[in-house]
């Protein structure tokens, strides 16, 4: 006869969990809670250590000082029109890629999305090759309109867009590609053009994904460094953008480079909790 | 059978969608509405589809009222958007995000209306479909007969000179379904031009159908008035589907060799050939014992299943051959009928409607209404008046 082993215990608590949400034992075996712990700490503690650095008492007096609030107002202003540039250009490149069909399709997806796997250096030093004053675009620019774009605030937006409007345009696609096409066909049989049907039907359906994609945009321009530093340099007041001026801070200011990194870390914060129903929920971006 | 008419619907086309081929020739004159019928996948949304022009003929041509919809030959093509057709779809698909009232105002709207007029139009559709105090509402807040009321409402508005419904009422519960019912087919019998009603419940196709064109695999299998549908069923599936047996078999004289085992005495009309036989579950009589009576019709059977209706409990019978007999409760438990049960069965030989199989495509090719395990089988005839009616 063979005996059981011995029985362990289980808390009320954890009766009620399984038996209203079925499932088995919850423990954790130790050789994967050793590496999960180790990652959590990793990824946590240099936070908590901004956190704890902070110069909590000077935190307005440094925020106010002109350096620090000028970056801050130009990262948000130009993440904010680099945000609507790629609303405007950007969803309907989404709808492009998702509803129609051309040879090449396939390539200009993977083209277009590059930039989210491109170190955003790369992306700069391709800006000023094409925009620069010698710049196969920017020649001309400069030679018939006298208009120069590297180092200005422009280029700030040019380098945030071209890193973030993939992230928008990815988002949106799988938004389309996912979406009820029986709502457009409807739409089509009471008479509406394409047009229309992508005002009035697909747009609005896919409002939700539309936001997401652009509060992602809108938090990845804020945190461009490479692209913005390479293309449009670090003028304070005119192409400074925040995370420039904290790189910078640390040399000759660390106080005001954590609370300009605090700023950033909320604004992070917010932008998560924004997106927390797809995000922290089933974990994809659609 | 395919001849043009000058007015109405005149569909005679082949559509290909994948692997599936729908090969039709139909017409639908103004103010007839033809109910479409058919099992999953006999291509009855694909028929819609093509009307509506969401799916490009691959062969063949669509006209309505003499003007082209679609030409494969040509190359013509009338876009979804530009077509005066009306579509309720399966579940509606109302536009979640806007009101009742735009919704029905969307059609109106997208054909050139201005926002004011075509709002004043989806004001007096609402009123005409009794869904005025709806207008406000989200599609997320209607019941399913009001939500079906509005996707009428919404096809109207933009004034068809066709509509298309599929499935319009399988998305209610079977006590909402009656009352939609009776109110659909009074705002179908309003609508000036043809309407292709697609379904798979026949009481509805039954209800609301002047004319029922019976889909099977692609291809027209059955056409005619529901009254002919349901007393001459062509195939297995309409049979099924109008509850009654069917059987096929080879009629010489008076008697019909089925083709599954058995024999039937049929009144003698001197005919000889291949014949289908209907027989009305209710006209199956059930005897515990050997019955000496008028009727031609004797056989032994045992009782494999029953099945409760509303009214009568359904027999299923295997025997030489398998039937289905309608009888009462009373009955059921007076005789203690029960699975297994040997009885014998008998029917009249004037109950048996004999009808020889017509190819509704009129090509006489596809003539295998009942194709399992009769090879070569070709129908008797390909003229109606020559089956035998007895009742």
């Amino acid at each position: 006869m063979s005996t059981l082993a011995t029985p362990s215990r289980l808390s009320r608590r954890e009766r009620e969990r399984r038996g209203t949400r079925g499932g088995g034992s919850r423990s954790v075996p130790v050789p994967l809670l050793a590496p999960a712990l180790v990652a959590v700490a990793f990824l946590l503690l240099p936070l908590a250590g901004l956190i704890v650095r902070a110069p909590w008492g000077d935190l307005w007096t440094i925020l106010r000082s002109s350096d620090a609030s000028q970056a801050l107002q130009l990262s948000l202003w130009t993440s904010t029109v680099a945000t609507g540039i790629s609303l405007v250009i950007g969803v309907p490149l989404a709808w492009v890629l998702a509803r129609t069909d051309f040879p090449g399709l396939r390539l200009l997806r993977a083209l277009v999305t590059l930039p989210l796997v491109l170190p955003p250096v790369v992306g700069g030093v391709a800006l000023l090759l094409a925009f620069g004053r010698n710049g196969f675009i920017g020649r001309y620019l400069d030679q018939w309109f006298s208009i120069t774009i590297p180092f200005t605030p422009a280029a700030v937006i040019m380098a945030e867009t071209f890193v973030a409007m993939p992230f928008l345009i990815v988002t949106v696609e799988g938004a389309l590609r996912s979406a009820d096409v029986g709502f457009e066909e409807a739409a089509a049989t009471l008479g509406a053009t394409r047009m229309t049907v992508f005002r009035r039907i697909t747009v609005p359906l896919v409002a939700p994904s539309l936001g997401a994609g652009a509060v992602l945009c809108w938090a990845r321009a804020l945190g461009e460094f490479g692209a913005t530093i390479t293309f449009a340099g670090s003028f304070p007041g005119r192409t400074e953008t925040m995370p420039i001026a904290v790189y910078y801070a640390l040399e000759s200011d660390p106080d005001a480079a954590i609370v300009l990194s605090l700023v950033l870390l909320l604004v992070s914060v917010i932008v998560l909790v924004t997106l927390r129903d797809r995000w922290l929920r089933g974990g994809t971006t659609q | 059978m395919t001849a043009s008419v000058e007015q109405g619907l005149d569909f005679d086309a082949e559509v290909s969608r994948g692997e599936f081929r729908l090969r039709v020739a139909l017409t639908a004159a103004p103010g007839e509405v033809l109910g479409v019928l058919g099992p999953n996948g006999s291509g009855k949304s694909t028929l819609l589809n093509a009307v509506a022009g969401l799916t490009p003929a691959s062969n063949g041509r669509i006209l309505l009222n003499g003007q082209v919809l679609d030409n494969a030959t040509t190359g013509e093509f009338l876009e979804a958007a530009e077509r005066p057709v009306g579509f309720v779809f399966q579940n509606y698909r109302l536009f979640p995000h806007l009101s009742v009232l735009d919704n029905v105002a969307f059609s109106p709207r997208a054909r050139g209306f201005s926002r004011h007029d075509a709002r004043v139009r989806a004001v007096s559709w609402l009123a005409r479909l009794g869904l005025a105090d709806f207008a406000a509402r989200r599609p997320a807040d209607l019941s399913g007969g009001q939500a079906q009321r509005v996707a009428l409402a919404r096809a109207l508005a933009g004034d068809p000179a066709l509509l298309l419904l599929d499935e319009p009422l399988s998305a209610l519960d079977a006590r909402t379904r009656l009352d939609v019912q009776t109110e659909l087919s009074r705002h179908l019998s309003d609508f000036a031009g043809p309407c292709l009603l697609v379904t798979h419940d026949p009481l509805e196709a039954l209800v609301l159908a002047d004319r029922l064109l019976v889909l099977e695999e692609g291809t027209i299998v059955q056409q005619g008035t529901p009254a002919q549908v349901a007393s001459r069923p062509a195939t297995e599936y309409v049979a099924k589907l109008v509850g009654v047996n069917l059987y096929a078999g080879y009629v010489d004289g008076a008697e019909v060799k089925l083709h599954d085992g058995g024999n039937f005495v049929v009144p003698d009309h001197g005919q000889r050939g291949e014949v289908l036989v209907a027989l009305r579950p209710s006209a199956v009589i059930v005897s515990l014992e050997q019955p000496h009576t008028s009727a031609r019709n004797t056989w032994p059977a045992t009782i494999v299943g029953l099945t409760l209706l509303t009214d009568r409990v359904r027999i299923d019978l295997d025997g030489a051959p398998a039937a289905l007999a309608d009888v009462t409760p009373a009955a059921v438990s007076e005789l203690g009928l029960s699975s297994g049960r040997h009885v014998w069965l008998t029917t009249k030989a004037t109950d048996l409607e004999v009808y020889s199989y017509v190819d509704p495509t009129g090509t006489g090719e596809s003539s295998l209404p009942l194709a399992a395990g009769q090879p070569g089988r070709t129908p008797a005839s390909p003229d109606p008046g020559s089956s035998m009616h007895a009742s």
